[in-house]
């Protein structure tokens, strides 16, 4: 048996924060009740896969294609920058950035 | 604020340092690790995306295939198990290099597992340094930071962004943690770091520039007593040469000693190099801001290599740079101080080009580290950049040995060449330089220096032969520099004699 695990409403919170979500009490109410469903579910999938079932990295049962090492025609920078809310000198202008590096 | 720090060899006397380094290489593809744009340093900003680094909704990356081999090959000069199957996952983080706000890294499933390098360190002993990991990720995009008075992030009111960066492969090799080095520590660090630079360029996998930024490192390191658990450990990130790397280390070191002294406790932070401060200086504390969440990117399956596939590469392997040395070393004769200066000259290619060219190694090693590195020094570039090349050299040493040029003609000769006269027999012909081998030209002017010096002819046949060199000087001037000094210093013995 694998004891299930429980979404704590400050584990919500965290990964609100972390995901740089804000989230409402009501909305992080939700989230609990769902993902804790979620959880369930995995449990359930966990009591099945006993030892004798290899792990699975990935469900699909293909590898990556590698491609050769060519080049191809790039954006213009133009092109790049179409999206931009603003730009300066070639580059995207982003927000200034407090404190972390 | 200065920190307090302890002595060095107090520090390292109390504590034995216990560190580890995150080095991340750039490989030399043509494309980027997930897309088909060309990669190239100092091109305009912006001009080498796709929609696949730039991020955007619905682009996919594909894998690279000259990025995964080129991956495998390091792995195999550091002695790795490399898997059979590696996955890519998703490092979330959110900063604006990031233009997908995840790096698409490796986490429990790299391509490179476990390996080791040994180190050579000045007095030739060797120092091995277990790898843990050397994982394939893509790069981010530069930030420039604008407004601040100082640079810097703080006091910045906005950043501009260039992605060109974004998605260059890297490989990021992760050691084991570090123990034992003690004192050495920097030491073993500078030495680990240029062996992998080393390798990368044998490999020739990486343009391994530092200045460019092609290599950097993570240098973490915490302090404890002998028989007591590890302390905490600062993280200092993104150093870029390899001096800082070792002046970090010296510094946290010191910095650490004296926190623990004072009964204190080391932060677990994120720390950058500041070089005009020579000083490390704290940035955030470590907490779950660090919380990557990773997971298995679902845009990219597995990546498989065969062991068929590894062992056709290991097969291109060229000659590491530690046994290429030891074999040059032993062919050149030369002593394990001159093949010390060669290298850290990075004149070795050149003194192989030269000798191939037909010079001596021991005339070759001269002219590279003497006159020539001199002259790199003084213009601030390196020893490739200068206009002289293996075979000009070759062509000097040449000249010497036919008896045309004397050790002074030969300076002269081939600072021609480095002021851009051209060839060295171009410098030649064109500034007449010839040894005067004509002995009665000589003589000739050994008698008129001799002649007009008569003290000095009263001190050498006194057997006083410190004013010869006056005689000599004298005889060079009288010929423009052409005489062959050894030959002067015969006729001038002859003459007192008599």
């Amino acid at each position: 048996m694998v004891a299930m695990p429980t979404f704590t409403r400050e584990e919500i919170e965290n990964l609100g924060r972390l995901a740089q979500i804000a989230l409402t009490d009501g909305e992080i109410e939700r989230l609990k009740g769902e993902l804790n469903v979620i959880a369930e579910s995995i449990t359930k999938v966990q009591e099945v896969a006993g030892s004798d079932v290899p792990p699975t990295a990935n469900p699909i049962p293909i590898e990556a294609y590698l491609r050769p090492d060519e080049a191809e025609e790039p954006l213009s920078q133009k092109e790049a920058l179409a999206g931009a809310p603003e730009t300066e000198a070639g580059m995207f202008v982003a927000p200034r950035i407090l404190g972390e590096e | 604020m200065a920190e307090k720090l302890m002595k060095y060899t107090d520090a390292v006397a109390k504590y034995d340092p216990v560190f580890g380094l995150e080095v991340h290489v750039e490989l030399s593809t043509n494309t980027k690790l997930f897309c088909p744009a060309h990669i190239e340093f100092g091109g305009e900003p912006n001009s080498q995306l796709t929609p696949v680094s730039l991020g955007l909704p619905g682009s996919l990356p594909v894998v690279n295939k000259t990025a995964i081999d080129y991956a495998i090959k390091l792995g195999l000069a550091l002695h790795c198990d490399i898997a059979e199957w590696s996955q890519f996952a998703r490092k979330n983080y959110f900063y604006p290099d990031m233009p997908r706000d995840y790096q698409i890294s490796q986490f429990d499933k790299p391509l490179n597992g476990e390996g080791y390098l040994d180190v050579e360190l000045d007095d030739g002993s060797v120092f091995r340094v277990d790898i843990e990991r050397a994982h394939v990720e893509d790069d981010a995009g530069k930030n420039t930071h604008l407004g601040g008075s100082d640079g810097r992030i703080e006091g910045a009111n906005h950043s501009l962004v260039d992605y060109n960066r974004a998605g260059v492969p890297l490989i990021e090799i992760v050691t084991k943690p570090i123990a034992g080095a003690g004192e050495r520590t920097p030491e073993v660090a500078g030495a680990y770091v240029r062996a992998i630079r080393d390798i990368v360029r044998a490999l020739n996998i990486s343009h391994a520039r530092m200045e460019q930024g092609n290599m950097r490192a993570d240098v973490n390191i915490s302090l404890h007593k002998k028989g007591e658990p590890l302390g905490t450990r600062s993280e200092t990130k993104n150093v870029n040469t390899f001096k800082g790397i070792e002046k970090t280390l010296v510094y946290e070191i010191r910095r650490q000693a004296a926190i623990l002294e004072d009964g204190g406790e080391v932060l677990q932070e994120t720390r950058h190099w500041d070089e005009s401060k020579q000083a490390t200086a704290g940035g955030r504390a470590k907490s779950d801001a660090n919380d990557y969440r990773y997971f298995p990117d679902p845009d990219l399956v597995m990546v498989h290599v065969t062991r068929d596939h590894i062992e056709e590469l290991r097969k291109q392997m060229p000659e590491m740079p530690r046994e290429r040395r030891a074999r040059l070393k032993e062919e050149w004769g030369f002593t394990d101080l001159q093949m010390r200066d060669a290298l850290n000259a990075d004149a070795l290619d050149l003194i192989e080009e030269t000798i191939a060219a037909g010079a001596q190694p021991a005339g070759a090693r001269k002219w590279w580290l003497g006159e020539i590195s001199r002259e790199a020094n003084e213009r601030g570039v390196s020893l490739e950049e200068l206009p002289i090349t293996p075979q000009d050299v070759a062509e000097v040493e040449q000249l010497i040995k036919s008896g045309q040029l004397n050790d002074k003609l030969a300076k002269q000769t081939v600072s021609g060449v480095l002021s851009g006269e051209g060839k060295p027999s171009e410098v030649v012909a064109k500034h007449g330089y010839q040894v005067v081998s004509d002995d009665g030209a000589l003589e000739a002017a050994v008698d008129d220096a001799l002649k007009a010096n008569p003290d000095i002819v009263a001190k050498l046949q006194a057997g006083n032969m410190k004013p010869m060199g006056a005689i000599i000087g004298a005889v060079m001037r009288a010929t423009k520099g052409q005489a062959d000094a050894k030959t002067v210093n015969k006729i001038v013995m002859q003459r007192i004699a008599k």
